[in-house]
């Protein structure tokens, strides 16, 4: 299964895609990453030459949404071509061989392709108890995972489980899941985040680095910025509605059926990077909130532990259980008016008893003084 | 005792427990100090109150989407006195290194000087109604310098940061705010977090502001020298003439 020196190109037409579905799928590919139209020729070209690359995908803790994610990628020519176009020599859950065999491979791989294959790792390791929490091939995850690391070009993280941790790393996190940067720290990590991330965002990552033999620009977190540089807000095209101040209140509101803002029904919108509400789902049929549900922020870290879901302000606890911050705010700012008050009624009381108390000891000092000296005259 | 002090109003009229005669006062706040107190002020209760609508929006409008722009304005407002507040802010750190010393104890907690909090001791228990007198400050007393600087002065950095930050999320990855302000993500990676940290901060001053203006007006009757006309004129008056 190692890659020959076939191009991608060679590939595709092997596989019966004409020259024209090819130049389709280049111009695609052209405008979903963000490129000028007069790159297209350039992606064409890398793709006519340069050889595959070989990319072994591997498994942790997750739950495989990525990999159903990624077979359905629908630009022309993607669900048939892009597992073609790249080497995947690797990917337990696709692949047909099976047991040693398929191990044996991961060896292979390594050996042949020392410093040059791509690392893509769906899932997380839990490092908890030594890693025996997953073990794939009778192994701790983590171990294959460094190793296979080890040799590696550059690693990709797919999903929010890779990226972030996601639901087994939401707290308590009791299998100590951990993220795929905290791992592997000796070689670049590029998060492409999302439960799952959008099929699209997937190959288009992929293509990115096989035309152009380099990382794409990455924000602060590792994420490609061509696809993670914007919230999913800021190009939503229910915006409108959020900034006239019209938003669904209730489920079943005549702003649901207007289509108004869901920000009140606790959407992560505004908090969220990812590409939804540009490329959109299944063939860029729809998205969370076109189909009138808030996003989740499933590309977002920890996105699990900063609900509720359904509300727009994050509850904080351990603080307080299932209180938000204004539940919380409002109670301390409350007992400070309250202290406030009380404190102001006890100055009062005080001052005015201190006044009378010092108006009693000079009235008893002069009375003092009046019988002196009236003792003195007698 | 007949110094003329006004038309007909005479020192002989005072009596003895009266304060009034040869009253001392001390220039504290110098005029940038004084004016950007108040310009904070206004600043902080438009982004209270817009901050709170911007985390719990009013009633829906009703109409359509173009003849309308209720968020618009109240996050423009935000945006707006936020830029005021940390304009402001820088302003008022540089007046820090050219004013007067009291324009510098906003930002000083001596925290190693014992002395220091034996004072903040004292005054807690003058405001626990354990003392009949308090004593003579010309700027802030050691409790109020505390209040200051933790719940002020730390709560102001960590409003601007966070709050920055926020605005840089839609002023973009490549804008000035985001370079400045993008490694307050590297705290939270979800910027969700630095909302709820950035709205409890609102809680923190919306709490602070009941204590503060609480204690400016009790001092204000109940202690030895002037406060809130202080923050007008920038002159301390004390009542007497008394050592402490």
């Amino acid at each position: 299964m190692s890659s020959g020196p076939e191009t991608f190109y060679e590939v595709m037409r092997r596989q019966g895609i004409s020259r024209r579905s090819f130049l389709k799928f280049c111009s695609l590919t052209t405008a979903s990453l963000g490129l000028a139209p007069t790159l297209m020729p350039q992606l064409a070209h890398a793709l006519e030459t340069k050889p595959r690359i070989p990319v072994v995908w591997l498994h942790g803790l997750e739950c495989t949404c990525c990999t159903e994610s990624f077979i359905r990628s629908a630009h022309p020519l993607v669900k048939d071509v892009i597992l073609s176009m790249i080497s995947l020599d690797y990917d337990d859950t696709i692949m047909a061989a099976a047991g040693h065999q398929a191990e044996e491979i991961l060896d292979e791989v390594r050996a042949t392709h020392k410093g040059a294959y791509i690392l893509a790792v769906e899932g997380n390791p839990p490092l908890k108890d030594g890693g025996i929490h997953c073990l794939p091939g009778g192994r701790p995850f983590v171990d294959k995972l460094k190793e296979m690391a080890s040799d590696a070009r550059a690693v990709i993280a797919w999903g929010s489980c890779a990226s972030w941790g996601c639901v087994q790393a939401a707290k308590p996190n009791p299998t100590q899941a951990t993220p795929v940067h905290k791992v592997v720290t000796d070689k670049p990590v590029i998060k492409v985040p999302g439960c799952p991330p959008i099929a699209e965002v997937m190959t288009g990552v992929l293509t990115y680095m096989l035309t152009f033999e380099r990382i794409p620009d990455l924000d602060r977190h590792g994420r490609p910025a061509m696809f993670y540089g914007q919230r999913i807000h800021d190009k939503c095209y229910r915006r409108p509605h959020f900034d006239a101040g019209q938003y669904v209140e209730a489920w079943d509101d005549e702003g649901a059926r207007k289509g108004y803002c869901l920000y009140k029904m606790g959407c992560k919108g505004p908090s969220t990077y990812n590409a939804c509400s540009t490329v959109g789902w299944n063939e860029g049929v729809s998205f969370p909130i076109q189909s009138g549900h808030g996003c989740i922020g499933c590309s977002e870290d920890a996105f699990w532990d900063k609900g509720p879901f359904y509300e727009r302000l994050t509850s904080i606890e351990p603080f307080a259980a299932e209180g938000n911050a204004d539940a919380v705010g409002a109670t301390v700012a409350a007992l400070a008016g309250g202290a406030v008050a009380a404190h102001a009624a006890v100055s009062i009381v005080k001052t005015a008893a201190d006044k009378r108390d010092a108006r009693n000891a000079r009235a008893a000092a002069r009375a003092a003084q009046e019988a002196g000296s009236n003792r003195s005259d007698a | 005792m007949s110094i003329q002090t006004g038309r007909d109003v005479h020192a002989a009229d005072i009596t003895d427990d009266d304060a009034s005669v040869q009253r001392t006062t001390i220039y504290v706040y110098e005029a940038p100090v004084r004016a950007w107190h108040w310009i904070t002020a206004l600043a902080i209760t438009v982004l209270i109150v817009t901050g709170y609508f911007i985390g719990s929006p009013p009633l829906s409008v009703p109409g359509e989407a173009s003849d309308s722009n209720l968020m618009g304005v109240i996050r423009f407002l935000h945006f707006s006195a936020g830029y005021v507040l940390a304009i402001g802010w820088l302003a008022r750190i540089y007046w820090a290194f050219v004013g007067n010393h009291h324009s510098r104890q906003l930002f000083m907690l001596p925290f190693w000087r014992r002395d220091y909090w034996g004072g903040v001791l004292w005054e807690a228990t003058w405001y626990a109604f354990l003392r009949t007198e308090p004593k003579k400050y010309v700027g802030h007393n050691p409790l109020a310098q505390f209040v200051m600087f933790t719940v002020f002065t730390l709560g102001m950095f960590f409003m601007i940061a966070t709050g920055f930050a926020l605005y840089a999320e839609g002023t973009g990855l490549d804008s000035w705010q985001y370079a400045l302000f993008g490694w307050v993500f590297d705290i939270f990676p979800n910027s969700q977090s630095v909302r709820t940290w950035h709205h409890l901060g609102m809680w923190a001053f919306v709490t602070y502001t009941i204590l503060h203006i609480y204690a400016a007006v009790r001092e204000d009757i109940m202690s030895r020298q002037s406060m809130i006309s202080t923050m007008i004129s920038g002159e301390r008056m004390f009542k007497d003439n008394r050592d402490d």
